[in-house]
């Protein structure tokens, strides 16, 4: 392939995207209502209503900011408006969104109630609006986006087909310049050493390995294993029979492309290449992650059908499985159940997916998009106080 | 297709099926990386994605796919059974 551009917007900070919302992003549980006032006001703006925010603290509440911000700053959002009950958390979202250098306001409830509120905000929002309307998008390099993988209700056609397929796009990126990130932190267990062997450094591998370890201890400190849940019920009438088998077959979605760096929850790559990231393994959670950092397109295998979407970031679909393919069509935008026929190799394949992501890049609304599927879902470390 | 299942690496125990293969069924696997085939009697159904033993082996014996472990036998598995969990378990968890 010799084509490295597509048609984004490029950002203030320089980040590129391949969408161009206005986002009507609330604080806090409390204000749904009053985004989604505004987003019934302003139609065209895209309320993030989610039902957390309240009475978190420490590494929580750092990842709960760290979502809501990276999220208002990502790429495929032209311009924020952030709803929050009480001014001072409001106005922290507010400033981390403004290091972008995007137009962002924040409006606060107490004092004022939702009516005061939505009347002043909405007129913003209309403002929003008429300046993101008036973007356009201008060539930019692959170089200076970033992607993201994960797959989900696997079965055994996604470690021979989807997964090593993605796999060929993502050594393709990576070689372009790109940043791109995958996680799934348990679903990497029977298969660590194998991550761990392509860290780049020792620093970055101990990294890796610590956020491994932990979620291990987290799961023995309940007294339990995950052997009733991880493979899924899913999995297993898809074929996959241990978790060890379905992390081989997890990171074949990965490439071959040296791991550069292993980055907490939500956090920005700032390296060019691959990066794991330690996040939960279900899908919406994991997305939202992505696009809290900065991911702007996302690829997504599956067996049996998985169907998730994001409001931020575009999902791209694909299975091997010509079951699948067949009896959910409309969730899938690239059927490559060729690979298992012999009829398609691995490098069509790759092609088909990259071919695909350009055309989703360059605008063409992805079956995500076109479905509806906004799943918006943060991950939450501990109960609040 | 004339092929009735894929196996990832020369070293693996297992092929998956990629259609539904019946009991009975003198089936070809192709092996990914070489191109290889080779031809089994399938013992017992075993549907699309789901894998058939190419080696036989004992309760305790490791299992090998992608050229890595996936688990143990936990019973003696012949060429051209089913492989799933009923007859493999994790050492992972354990």
């Amino acid at each position: 392939m010799t084509q490295t551009t597509f048609f984004g917007y490029r950002r203030a900070n320089g980040a590129v995207g391949s969408r161009n919302y206005v986002a009507i992003i609330p604080v806090d549980d409390l204000s749904n209502a009053a985004v989604e006032g505004v987003a019934h006001l302003a139609p065209g703006t895209l309320p993030l209503p989610h039902p957390y925010g309240r009475l978190q603290f420490g590494e929580d509440l750092d990842l709960h900011f760290r979502t809501l911000i990276g999220t208002g700053s990502n790429a495929n959002i032209a311009a924020a408006v952030v709803i929050g009950i009480e001014p001072n958390w409001t106005k922290k979202v507010v400033e981390g969104i403004a290091k972008t250098g995007k137009p962002v306001s924040g409006f606060s409830i107490e004092g004022h109630g939702d009516t005061e509120t939505i009347a002043t905000a909405v007129r913003q929002a209309r403002e929003y609006l008429y300046y993101a309307s008036e973007l356009r998008r201008e060539e930019v390099p692959i170089a200076d986006a970033i992607f993201s993988t994960k797959c989900g209700e696997s079965d055994t056609t996604s470690g021979l087909g989807s997964n090593p397929a993605v796999g060929v796009a993502v050594d393709w990126l990576v070689e372009h310049g790109a940043r791109v990130i995958f996680g799934e932190t348990t679903e990497i267990t029977g298969a660590e050493h194998i991550i761990a062997e392509r860290c780049v450094n020792d620093t970055v591998r101990s990294r890796y390995l610590a956020m491994h370890e932990n979620y291990q201890e987290l799961v023995r400190s309940q007294g339990v294993d995950l052997l009733g849940s991880q493979p899924t019920q899913g999995n297993i009438a898809g074929g996959l029979s241990t978790i060890e088998e379905k992390a081989l077959g997890n990171i074949q979605k990965t490439g071959t492309s040296p791991i550069v760096d292993a980055l907490e929850p939500a956090m920005a790559p700032t390296v060019k290449g691959l990066s794991f990231m330690d996040s939960s393994s279900a899908a919406a959670e994991f997305i939202t992650l992505m696009g809290a950092a900065g991911s702007v397109f996302h690829f997504f295998t599956t067996g049996q059908g998985n169907i998730v979407g994001n409001p931020v970031v575009p999902v791209l679909k694909t299975t091997a499985n010509p079951h699948t393919a067949q009896s959910m069509a409309e969730h899938i935008d690239v059927d490559i159940s060729g690979l298992l026929s012999m009829e398609m190799t691995l490098s069509q394949a790759g092609q088909a997916l990259l071919d695909m992501m350009f055309r989703n890049l360059n605008g063409r609304l992805t079956a995500t998009e076109v479905l509806g599927h906004k799943e918006f879902v943060f991950t939450k470390l501990y109960r609040s106080s | 297709m004339a092929h009735g299942f894929l196996i990832h690496d020369d070293h693996d125990h297992v092929g998956v099926a990629v259609r539904d293969l019946q009991a009975g069924d003198s089936v070809t696997g192709v092996y990914q990386k070489s191109l290889k085939e080779t031809r089994i009697t399938l013992r017992e159904a075993v549907p699309l994605g789901h894998k058939v033993a190419l080696k036989n082996l004992n309760q305790g014996d490791q299992i090998i796919e992608y050229n890595a472990v996936i688990g143990v036998a936990t019973q003696a598995i012949s060429v051209g059974n089913h492989v799933h969990v009923h007859n493999i378990k994790s050492v992972r968890w354990a």
